[in-house]
């Protein structure tokens, strides 16, 4: 399933958040959106997803889900959104129960998105009683429980130290490499958007539309090999950025 | 010479300082809970009446001595009264704070969850809230004929207000991040208010029935002011009507023993549910 943004544009009242958005999402292809604060990107993920809808523009998708996805559009957020009073168990089974599955047909699904997620030691604990890094493994435990088409992730690992970061990447980079899944990565962390994404995104300041679309061809469990190809990504993708960000932070100033 | 002397004390005083460990500045604000003071302060405070008025310090006409009011308890017991009265108050206090408590979470929700509720109920909480409802009394007695009726719907609407109040609050303080994240993963509408809202707002509502218990008890006294043969405020007016002030202080402990276990058993609900809570 391929997902096509349409020419979205979005204002909040007065202020013009996004314009002009062109955008494909490809199947099997990891799409990252950097650009400065409060450029539009969250809010440009909850129209990917349907959360919210674009003054102007679409988004459309192309092609059936597979038959077997229960919420083909899955967001990861970044403060997690577990439900303190369910465990880690419970958590998961939220998404679970609307769908109409047996009992042992959910027990089966969490016991398989726990092993994958290295959790199974966990199933009964309270959100409270784990870690960031735990918390997010357990957000995307659920998002992996409901087989989504594509996921959406709001800067996933920004919430975490930067140890807990690496690993959830090598996490992600892993899980790409098995199952190859879609998906749209707001980041405002240029390494995470080289070593995760096949295209990255970079958004100029408000309003925010598209400055350019950098491509990495390197597959993504080979990056780790090509350490300065992606470090002169990321200096281009900073030089891209800069005046943005520049621009951006003047402008909270002076307004 | 002596100058030399102190230069050199301020020395040491100096290098003394410089190995002070840091002081501690973090506590006070811990909710802890220290078992043992509670029961402590009412002996001290009891006793102290007691001597009081054995000593004549505390004139009996003003206050009655500890071991009176104890007297008139025990006379309570043992002519079986206390069961009546008890079980007549107590019928009234859960029948009018469940119900009361039941109507006010309902109201409370809907007005959470629906625009049109919020603004055609809100204004009128807010209206008729803060009237006293001992004041409505007389207009009860009309509604409601002069036996449990009245009674039951005066605690009724005095614990439904505040219950509504801190219901629609509790709702409003949810987690937007949550509710969001339940739409994301399609759940149903019916399933986000009672797998998100609910348990959400449980907290506010929780110390809600704090208050509302509390008011019930408060106005079950008034309730009773009027054709109560039994009960608990009917023995205390009687009791206060008489200047029989022993059985007043009597039937007040009473009151009090029952808000401390309704505060009890609200803690012991609050400890179940919300034991998900850092
Ligand atoms: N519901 C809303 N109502 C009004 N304005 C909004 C709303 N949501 C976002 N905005 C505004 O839209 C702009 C873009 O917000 P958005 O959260 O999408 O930015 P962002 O790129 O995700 O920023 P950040 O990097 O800080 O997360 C901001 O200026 C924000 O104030
Ligand atoms: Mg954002």
């Amino acid at each position: 399933m391929d997902l096509h943004l349409k020419n979205i544009s979005h204002n909040y009242g007065e202020v013009d958040v996004l314009k002009n958005i062109d955008l494909e999402i490809n199947h099997r292809e990891i799409v990252c959106v950097v650009g400065p604060s409060g450029c539009g990107k969250s809010t440009l993920l909850r129209f990917i997803g349907g959360l919210e809808q674009p003054a102007r523009g679409k988004v459309v998708q192309i092609g059936a889900a597979p038959e077997d996805s229960l919420n083909p559009l899955t967001y990861i957020f970044q403060d997690f959104a577990l439900l303190p009073w369910r465990t880690v168990i419970g958590n998961i089974s939220l998404a679970l129960e609307d769908h109409g599955l047996s009992a042992l047909e959910r027990k089966s699904i969490i016991e398989n998105v726990l092993a994958r997620t290295k959790l199974s030691d966990f199933r009964n604990a309270l959100p409270r009683q784990l870690s960031g890094g735990m918390k997010q493994r357990v957000a995307i435990a659920r998002a992996l429980s409901v087989k989504p088409a594509v996921m959406l992730m709001d800067e996933p690992l920004s919430a975490l130290d930067s140890q807990t970061r690496e690993l959830l990447m090598d996490d992600l980079v892993d899980l790409w490499s098995r199952e190859g899944f879609t998906a749209c990565y707001v980041t405002h962390n240029l390494n995470e958007a080289v070593q995760l994404g096949h295209k990255i995104v970079v958004l100029s300041r408000r309003p925010g539309c598209i400055r350019e679309i950098v491509d990495i061809d390197i597959p993504l469990d080979q990056r780790k090999n090509y350490i300065n190809e992606l470090d002169q990504k990321q200096m281009q993708l900073w030089a891209l950025m800069r005046d943005e960000a520049l621009a951006a932070d003047q402008e909270l100033i002076n307004g | 010479m002596a100058e030399k002397k102190a230069k050199a004390k301020d020395q040491v005083v100096a290098k003394e300082a410089e190995i002070k460990t840091v002081p501690f500045r973090g506590g006070g604000f811990k909710i802890r809970s220290i078992r043992t003071i509670a029961p402590f302060v009412f002996i001290v405070i009891i006793a102290f009446w007691e001597f009081g008025s054995q000593t004549g310090l505390i004139s009996n006409l003003v206050l009655p001595a500890p071991s009176e009011a104890f007297g008139a308890l025990r006379e309570l017991v043992e002519s079986g009264m206390l069961v009546v009265h008890l079980s007549a108050s107590l019928k009234r206090l859960i029948i009018g704070w469940s119900c009361g408590s039941v109507l006010g979470i309902i109201v409370g929700l809907l007005i959470g969850l629906f625009p049109l509720a919020r603004a055609g109920m809100s204004p009128l909480v807010s209206a008729i809230f803060p009237i006293p409802k001992i004041a409505l009394l007389p207009l009860f007695v009309i509604w409601f004929g002069i036996g449990e009726g009245s009674k039951v719907a005066t605690i009724l609407f005095g614990t439904f207000f505040p219950t509504v109040i801190t219901t629609y609050g509790g709702v409003d303080n949810v987690d937007r991040g949550l509710i969001r994240m339940g739409q994301s993963f399609g759940l149903s509408w019916f399933s986000i208010v009672r797998k998100i809202i609910l348990p959400g707002a449980l907290p506010a509502i929780l110390s809600g029935c704090r208050i509302s218990a509390s008011i019930a008890i408060i106005l079950l006294v008034a309730a009773e002011m009027i054709g109560a043969e039994f009960g608990i405020g009917a023995y205390i007016l009687l009791a206060g009507s008489l200047f029989a002030t022993d059985q007043l202080v009597a039937g007040v402990a009473i009151l009090s023993t029952m808000g401390l276990i309704f505060a009890w058993l609200i803690g012991r609900a609050e400890k179940y549910f919300l034991n998900w809570r850092t």
